[in-house]
């Protein structure tokens, strides 16, 4: 592919001069081209997100108030709440990294454009993106208490439910998740392990490096910031998820989005909706944190980028 | 060399043990018949139960409805951030993960809020049916990975080329857009929208939080309370669907830019 110097033709004045603003230097017919794109997220996305600080921060009458917030951050229940929000995210991101990082590599190191990696990419999409509903009933199919898996190893002499086990535990959860997050984990860091260059291992493997040192020396130190990136998006993606939880257990596990939604509903005491909220806020802000954490650490990725 | 592919090998017999596993048992679990034995009768409950196949029509609805939205709203913007402003595709890229961790009970909150507390014709009409008001919000959880699909697109031809051969010869931006760029990333086009498919047929939070109950993933959950195998037969019936659309997209695309390299 051929790449044009020069990315639009040269305006009128190539060289805006310092002295009359920073705003000259700012192409703002050009970005009126993606004011609509801006515009649709802003009502539909920032709508809500409106909605949800502002009523997180009044009462039921609209009056400012921070009770809310502290309601949602020292009751008991929701603190349960986080708390295995939190395990299960970490815990399931961790696993989903680490598989998800093999399993992108081995299917790299394929030949390209063959079948093995059409089904591995296109698989990836459907199951990291279809999300909640279909996977919990894929697991009660396999793991249920009558499901297929649940009663090969019955016959094998491992009886699961006997053993304590549940699927719609926070163990159950915590498996089902990780059947998203091993495909999102692959999408992810496959352009990554793409951008590690052959040059790179030749040139070591001419120093004299074993696979082990390139692996320790080069590789992995070129990539680490962007596993640490996809590992926080698959973090914010499990601590987001709860179709899979809606699906599997009917609220019977203890998770901030089930908190939310049982304050949202209206079957606690009144004015819960706006502690509801308030629970929204706190999540809102954690995945603030892990997403700015994940844009520091895409820019370092993109320094051994060519582009 | 044989190690390396011997290491391969056994990643990938345990990443196919470990998805292929669940969706075997998907399938012997939806084959099973009430009376026991085995059977489709699971599987033709979609068609036998009037509620499922309402629920069903209802989400290819906003299906369709939020497919034709993202790709307006995708392609044209990917295509002008490409050409005019490279300067902050960096940032377009990392707002489309966006979405991905935006929790979707979070903006239910927000928009049960806005249901609940704001009036006028403009939302009554908005919140009138569940087309109307999920599909605007499915729209917004479709667009990153839509984003991206239409990007990657994008990447793979000689876009800046395309559009000046066109222009040059009289076409107009748009004229350009809708019959240079569209055709030659039909097969992203096309993946971004079967994307958004899966995404209406697996999205209950928002519509279940709202109390749009009519929509086909809600209505596999209500089933499932009381017939297990009947929403595990259409889960799966809905995910395999999903998957051979967009599998048959990928090697379409793969054959047609094959063949264009060998005129």
């Amino acid at each position: 592919m051929i790449q044009l110097a020069g990315h639009r033709p040269a305006a009128a004045d190539p060289t805006p001069p310092l002295r009359t603003g920073w705003w000259r230097a700012v192409p703002w017919r050009d970005l009126l081209g993606v004011a609509p794109f801006a515009a649709y997220l802003l009502v539909f996305l920032g709508g809500p997100l409106y909605f949800v600080v502002s009523g997180a921060l009044s009462d039921a009458d609209g009056r400012p108030t921070l009770d809310n917030v502290i309601a949602s951050l020292t009751a008991p229940q929701y603190r349960a709440a986080f708390l295995s929000s939190l395990q299960v995210s970490a815990l399931t991101a961790v696993i989903g990294a680490v598989f998800g990082a093999f399993l992108a590599y081995a299917v790299l190191t394929g030949r390209p454009a063959s079948p093995l990696r059409r089904t591995v990419s296109t698989a990836s999409g459907v199951l990291a993106y279809f999300g909640g509903v279909p996977l919990a009933f894929a697991f009660i199919a396999a793991l249920g208490q009558t499901g297929l898996a649940t009663i090969w190893l019955r016959g094998a002499g491992l009886d699961l439910y006997a053993a304590g086990f549940r699927i719609d535990s926070l163990t159950g959860l915590g498996l089902t998740y990780v059947y998203f997050q091993i495909p999102l984990m692959v999408i992810l860091i496959t352009p990554a392990l793409e951008g590690l260059l052959p040059q790179w291992r030749e040139a070591a493997e001419n120093l004299g490096a074993s696979a082990w040192a390139y692996w320790r020396l080069v590789a992995l130190p070129v990539l680490a910031p962007a596993l640490a990136g996809a590992t926080l998006v698959l973090f914010g993606n499990a601590f987001a998820a709860y179709a899979t939880a809606l699906a599997l257990t009917s609220g019977s596990i203890p998770l901030v989005p089930t908190a939310i939604a049982s304050a949202l509903s209206g079957n606690v005491l009144v004015g819960q909706q706006n502690v509801g909220l308030a629970l929204g806020l706190d999540m809102v802000l954690v995945i603030t944190v892990v997403m700015v954490a994940y844009l520091a650490l895409q820019r370092r990725a993109n320094r051994w980028n060519r582009r | 060399m044989t190690r390396g592919r011997r290491w391969r090998a056994v990643v990938l017999a345990l990443a196919a043990l470990y998805f292929l596993l669940p969706l075997v048992a998907m399938l012997e679990f939806g084959l099973r018949a009430p009376g026991g034995g085995y059977g489709p009768a699971n599987f033709l409950a979609v068609v036998r139960d009037p509620v499922l196949l309402s629920s069903l029509l209802t989400s290819l609805q906003i299906a369709l409805v939020a497919a034709v939205l993202v790709i307006a709203l995708v392609v044209p913007t990917a295509v002008w951030v490409r050409l005019r402003l490279p300067a902050v595709a960096g940032l377009l890229e990392s707002a489309t993960i966006l979405p991905i961790v935006i929790p979707p009970v979070v903006m239910a909150a927000g928009i049960a809020f806005v249901q609940a507390n704001l009036d006028g014709p403009l939302f009554r009409e908005l919140f009138a049916s569940s087309l109307t008001a999920l599909t605007p919000f499915y729209v917004v959880l479709a667009l990153p990975f839509a984003y991206r699909a239409v990007d990657n697109g994008l990447a793979a031809i000689p876009l800046r080329t395309l559009v000046e051969a066109a222009r040059n010869l009289g076409a107009s931006m748009a004229g350009a857009l809708l019959r240079v760029v569209l055709p030659a990333i039909r097969s992203a086009v096309l993946g971004a929208a079967f994307l958004t498919l899966a995404l209406v047929l697996g999205e209950i939070v928002i519509a279940r939080i709202l109390l749009y109950t009519d929509t086909f993933p809600v209505a596999i959950v209500e089933v499932g309370r009381s017939q297990a195998g009947v929403a595990v037969a259409l889960s799966l019936a809905a995910l395999v669907l999903t998957w051979v659309l967009l599998l048959a997209v990928s090697f379409a695309g793969g054959r047609r830019t094959g063949a264009e390299r060998t005129p």
